[in-house]
């Protein structure tokens, strides 16, 4: 019973930081229409930022996180900029090609700056843990589930009740039409990749407390967050965080049954029997052709 | 140094083979393949396992080109019925599947040990140990490849993949199957990969995990657009331009990591820059349905308006 309780319970924190990444792939296609490939490479930069801040520098924990999530959300901005910005009118290929290369710019120059080896925050003694209905959840772990929650409320306050939200909602439902209206599509696009990479990062930050920093660490977190958002909807906000704990859940649970060294392949394989059967999601908004190859 | 600059051609050969398979799929038909190492790394585990059971050579090349065939037709049937960035990020997740295949299948792959100890080939009693004439092997394979893939681009099916990449829509109305054509594209691609994964192997003697990673599919879709999209002669130019280049690198006394993570900027800086100044590449069609124009973004040139007045009505 009480490893039922401990699968889920990882589940649920694998989730928490799924979620925190999935919404900024999910945020990013709701407006563009395009998948930012460099958003798992934000999730790393954001642990290595944190880690610089504390451990050189000697920042209080906290403030590292505040400073590092602002720090990635102008590396996100930056990268929307110069890297896609630019290619907005040409092919659909053009930014995906940058994308990719960008991902791989953003590894290479951590694995240039920090190192391959694997570094952790963690300092002193491991803390002992509380045992929640059977499960043992350590302090680090609950601080996971309650940030994540706590930004996922924040995010909701924000896109519901301020102007720019309601900007990024506008421009979501029709980015032509927003514009007509006067809205400023290009700064709510900032703005979505400023607010997408702080998440991302806060999720790589909390890992990194959690486990281990590597410049390779964002590569398997973006294709299981992508693979989260599919899941949810593609371009659902809300959809992306029930696919995230889904995808969590479902990969912790998975190990009890297959070899833990195939952990990784569950969230594709969990993509592909989406593709084929509702790649429009659980929350599908029905616009298939968004979806949907041109010619079919 | 005779042997090195050989060595370098030999690459330099298998590389033509695979950017020129992977141009078929991304350049001629718009499928954005990224897990292309996979067919690759499938080909040369493919070929690698079969010899080593005593298989013939040419038995083993045949058979590593329908495996890897094999595998993108399955990756194909799901992802290509949806749009492209799909395809995408399936690929990319299916070459980190092969890749945790390779690494905790070990019973039959040996894990991140490697295979080592593979047979050079021969053919009809010819022996292609030394290294001169493993380069003509090669070589031989890769002109085979370039002749079959110009012919295929140029034959009506390469006209209807080229229609696929400029507008799915029309190739439909026009009555194309074309998730058909697409899935073949992308087998007939992966088919090529699977080849050349096969020389690798054989020449190399030894392959493991690591060579097959989304940096190897990188360096293979920089070749495919510095060379041009689209573009075979292209494909052949940017393979080789990009074997020998990073070549001076080895001569530059730097740690090892440092030097691969340099290579890895240099690559995907020059990819960014292409896509942004250049996207169609050296040796790139022009006649794409959607030119792209900097100036004309950056609000330089005003963009052409006929207007209709009184005096040429």
């Amino acid at each position: 019973m009480s490893i039922v309780a401990q699968l889920i319970a990882n589940g649920i924190i694998a989730g928490s930081i799924y979620a925190l990444v999935a919404l900024g792939y999910t945020m990013v296609y709701g407006i563009l229409k395009f998948i930012n490939f460099a958003h798992g490479e934000v999730y790393m930069l954001g642990a290595y930022f944190a880690y610089v801040l504390a451990k050189v520098y000697h920042v209080p924990i906290v403030a590292a996180f505040i400073i590092s999530m602002i720090l990635c959300a102008i590396v996100g901005v930056i990268i929307e900029r110069v890297a896609y910005r630019p290619l907005r009118k040409s092919t659909r290929l053009a930014p995906l090609i940058t994308a990719i290369a960008l991902s791989i710019f953003l590894q290479s120059l951590a694995l240039l700056v920090w190192g391959s080896e694997i570094r952790t925050f963690r300092t002193g003694e491991i803390s002992k843990g509380h045992n929640i209905l059977g499960a043992i959840v350590t302090d680090t772990q609950l601080m996971i589930i309650a940030t994540t929650i706590v930004l996922m409320l924040l995010l909701w306050l924000f896109i519901k009740k301020t102007k720019l939200g309601k900007a990024m909602r506008a421009t979501a439902d029709n980015l032509e039409v927003a514009k007509l209206i006067g809205i400023n599509t290009d700064r709510v696009i900032a703005t979505v990749f400023a607010i997408g990479s702080a998440l991302a990062a806060a999720g790589g930050i909390l890992i990194g407390i959690e486990q281990n920093l590597e410049p390779t660490m964002g590569v398997t977190i973006g294709i299981k967050a992508f693979t989260a958002t599919v899941v949810g909807g593609i371009g659902n906000i809300w959809g992306a965080v029930v696919g995230a704990l889904l995808i969590g859940l479902v990969e912790n649970i998975g190990i009890w049954f297959i070899p833990s060294g195939y952990k990784d392949a569950i969230a594709f394989v969990i993509l592909v029997i989406m593709l084929i059967f509702k790649p429009s999601g659980i929350f599908g908004s029905g616009r298939e052709e968004d979806i949907r190859a041109q010619g079919e | 140094m005779y042997d090195y600059l050989l060595h370098i051609a030999v690459l330099c050969g298998i590389y033509v083979v695979l950017s020129i398979s992977l141009n078929l799929a991304v350049g001629f038909t718009g499928l954005f393949n990224i897990g292309h190492a996979a067919f690759y790394g499938i080909g040369a585990y493919t070929s690698a396992l079969l010899t080593l059971a005593g298989v013939p050579w040419w038995i083993a090349l045949i058979a590593s080109a329908i495996m890897a065939g094999l595998f993108g037709f399955m990756v194909g049937v799901p992802c290509l019925r949806l749009r492209g960035d799909y395809l995408a990020i399936a690929t990319l997740g299916f070459g980190e599947i092969i890749r945790a295949v390779m690494k905790n299948w070990t019973g039959l792959t040996r894990g991140p040990l490697g295979l080592p100890g593979i047979p050079k080939p021969s053919l009809f009693g010819v022996q292609f140990a030394s290294i001169d004439m493993y380069l003509l092997l090669v070589v031989v394979v890769a002109i085979i490849t370039v002749v079959i893939v110009n012919r295929l681009v140029k034959s009506p099916f390469g006209r209807v993949l080229k229609s696929i990449r400029e507008d799915e829509i029309a190739a439909k109305s026009l009555g194309k199957n074309v998730v058909k054509y697409k899935l073949q594209a992308l087998t007939l691609s992966a088919m090529f990969a699977g080849v050349a994964g096969s020389l690798y192997a054989h020449y190399i003697t030894f392959i493991d995990p690591s060579t097959f990673t989304l940096m190897e599919t990188v360096l293979m879709l920089c070749m495919v657009v510095l060379g041009g999209a689209g573009s075979i002669i292209g494909s052949v130019v940017g393979a080789i331009i990009l074997v020998i280049l990073p070549e001076p690198l080895r001569f530059i006394s730097l740690p090892s990591s440092a030097a691969a993570a340099l290579r890895q900027m240099i690559y995907s800086v020059s990819l960014i820059l292409m896509m942004i100044f250049r996207p169609q590449g050296i040796f790139g069609e022009t006649s794409t349905t959607k030119k792209f124009d900097l100036r004309k973004l950056l609000g330089m040139k005003k963009p052409k308006i006929k207007l209709r007045t009184k005096k040429n009505a």
